[in-house]
């Protein structure tokens, strides 16, 4: 589904990514683990388009399309979500009326009819309670006001209700208390664990593996990839820390 | 009753960042007159929408206790001026909700003057511009609170987004105060579209236009909300907010 090879990129100048590539297939769950710095958000960021990361070298195919070529928004339509660490405030603007507008613009790009109202309605609701999430929340604006585990379900609402093909989550599990981590937790699982998705999960811990078990484990550092494993490396890095391991 | 039949130069304050030319098209300005007795309520939506150039010069004045909600979309052609002066007396209720859209050559200006001139009375005023190609936006709002009017409460809330380098935003919000035990507040800000809540917005499959209407539209939402004509207001104004993406 996604195969990124030897990719490199710069922030302002400055070389982040050097030569990274991993391959993940449907069905498959990966995490990417690293030390602060190692260049995992900067991945996420990439993948997701965002102004500013600018790639000097490598090619990322998303199911037989060329990645890189695409804008952001087209991105998504193709299937791509972007699970973001620090979710963003967008004042005045409603979660339910962003988010039918979001999922009718993919709709439309991918030539299918657009959502009414009513089953738009409808489906936000099932995705907010699998999150166990009020939906007057999503009545009101974009993340305004929510708190940290409130803006990480919220994100796992939209990904519910956008369906994507492959979730790239960075550190959903961060900013969650114990309830709320297992609960975005099972909620990846309802959404994404399916033969069809695929999950790249970028965390700094294991607990959030206790929920999403992965398939493949992967340690970034000095931005590449310098060890992959299966759910065992998890465990010895939490034990040994990055150093032993990579 | 028309204003001064002499056409005014940039060096009258009200007029500074005019364009003359088009003004002198219109010259002499008739002045309209709101007369709200003691105890009413009213309200007047003006919309500056078409392709001419357009000044309206409104002279409003409020009795005792009376109520007054004015909405003004100024989004019109190459220029488009509205000036609004407010008279209140005692415990009178002024409220403005102003949004401004812009680009091309676009001149585009709103000039207030409230006067308090008796105790208690209130006035707030939200204006919300967003300004793109070589437009210019001008919002010049002075308060005055005559002497003796104790109790006065005025605010102005102005907001101004450029969504290209090359627009401007004039902003001048002033306070005149003749008066003890007043509370009269102003913001004022310039900005443009931030950028995270943009690519936010995009990641999740809103193109750049729909993804910046959005939040433009909620920036200008805040000029109409609760107005008596809020949908007509909201229509008309995305209706220009869209020529500018």
């Amino acid at each position: 589904m996604l195969t990124i090879s030897d990719l490199s990129n710069e922030i302002a100048g400055k070389a982040i990514l050097k030569g990274l590539s991993l391959t993940i297939n449907a069905g498959e769950i990966h995490a990417i683990m690293g030390p602060n710095g190692a260049g995992k958000s900067t991945l996420a960021y990439t993948l997701g388009g965002r102004p500013g990361y600018e790639v000097t070298g490598g090619s990322v195919d998303f199911d037989g399309q060329d990645l890189l070529a695409m804008d952001p928004h087209a991105r998504a339509a193709a299937g791509l979500f972007l699970g973001f660490q620090y979710p963003v405030e967008i004042p005045g603007v409603s979660n339910v009326q962003f988010l039918r507008e979001a999922l009718n613009a993919q709709r439309k790009s991918r030539g299918e009819e657009p959502l009414s109202g009513g089953a738009f309605l409808k489906l936000a609701r099932e995705k907010a309670d699998l999150l166990r999430m009020d939906m007057d929340m999503l009545k009101r604006p974009v993340n305004v006001g929510f708190s940290g585990g409130e803006k990480k379900r919220a994100e796992m609402v939209q990904m519910g209700i956008l369906d994507p093909k492959l979730a790239i989550l960075d550190e959903t599990d961060s900013g969650l208390d114990i309830d709320a981590l297992r609960i975005c937790g099972e909620g990846i699982n309802a959404i994404m664990r399916k033969p069809d998705k695929a999950v790249l999960l970028i965390t700094h811990y294991q607990r959030l593996l206790d929920y999403v078990k992965p398939d493949f484990v992967h340690v970034l550092a000095g931005g590449r990839i310098v060890r992959s494993g299966g759910p065992e490396l998890a465990l010895e890095l939490e034990q040994h820390g990055y150093e032993a391991v990579a | 009753m028309t204003s001064a039949a002499l056409l005014p130069t940039k060096a009258d304050e009200a007029f500074r960042y005019a364009d003359l030319a088009a003004l002198a098209t219109l010259w002499p300005l008739p002045a309209e007159a709101v007369d709200v007795a003691a105890g009413e309520t009213g309200s007047l939506s003006v919309v500056l929408a078409g392709d001419a150039p357009a000044a309206r010069d409104l002279v409003i004045t409020l009795g005792e206790g009376a109520v007054y909600d004015l909405r003004l979309l100024n989004a019109g052609g190459a220029y488009g001026r509205i000036a609004v002066k407010v008279r209140l007396a005692k415990g009178a209720k002024f409220h403005l909700g102003a949004a401004q859209l812009g680009g091309g050559d676009q001149t585009l200006e709103i000039v207030t003057e409230v006067v308090h001139a008796e105790p208690d009375a209130q006035s707030s005023q939200v204006v919300r511009s967003v300004l793109a190609g070589h437009a210019t936006g001008t919002y010049l709002g002075r308060v005055v609170v005559d002497r003796g009017a104790i109790g006065t409460d005025g605010e102005q809330s102005i907001r101004a987004m450029l969504l290209d380098r090359t627009a401007t935003a004039n902003a001048r919000p002033e306070l005149e105060i003749y008066a003890d035990d007043v509370k009269c507040a102003h913001g004022c800000a310039v900005g443009e579209l931030d950028a995270q809540g943009l690519f936010y917005l995009q990641s999740r499959g809103l193109p750049p236009a729909e993804a910046k209407k959005l939040m433009l539209q909620a920036f200008i939402a805040e000029a109409f909300v609760d107005a008596p004509e809020e949908d007509v207001l909201t229509q008309a104004a995305l209706q220009a907010l869209a020529g500018l993406l």
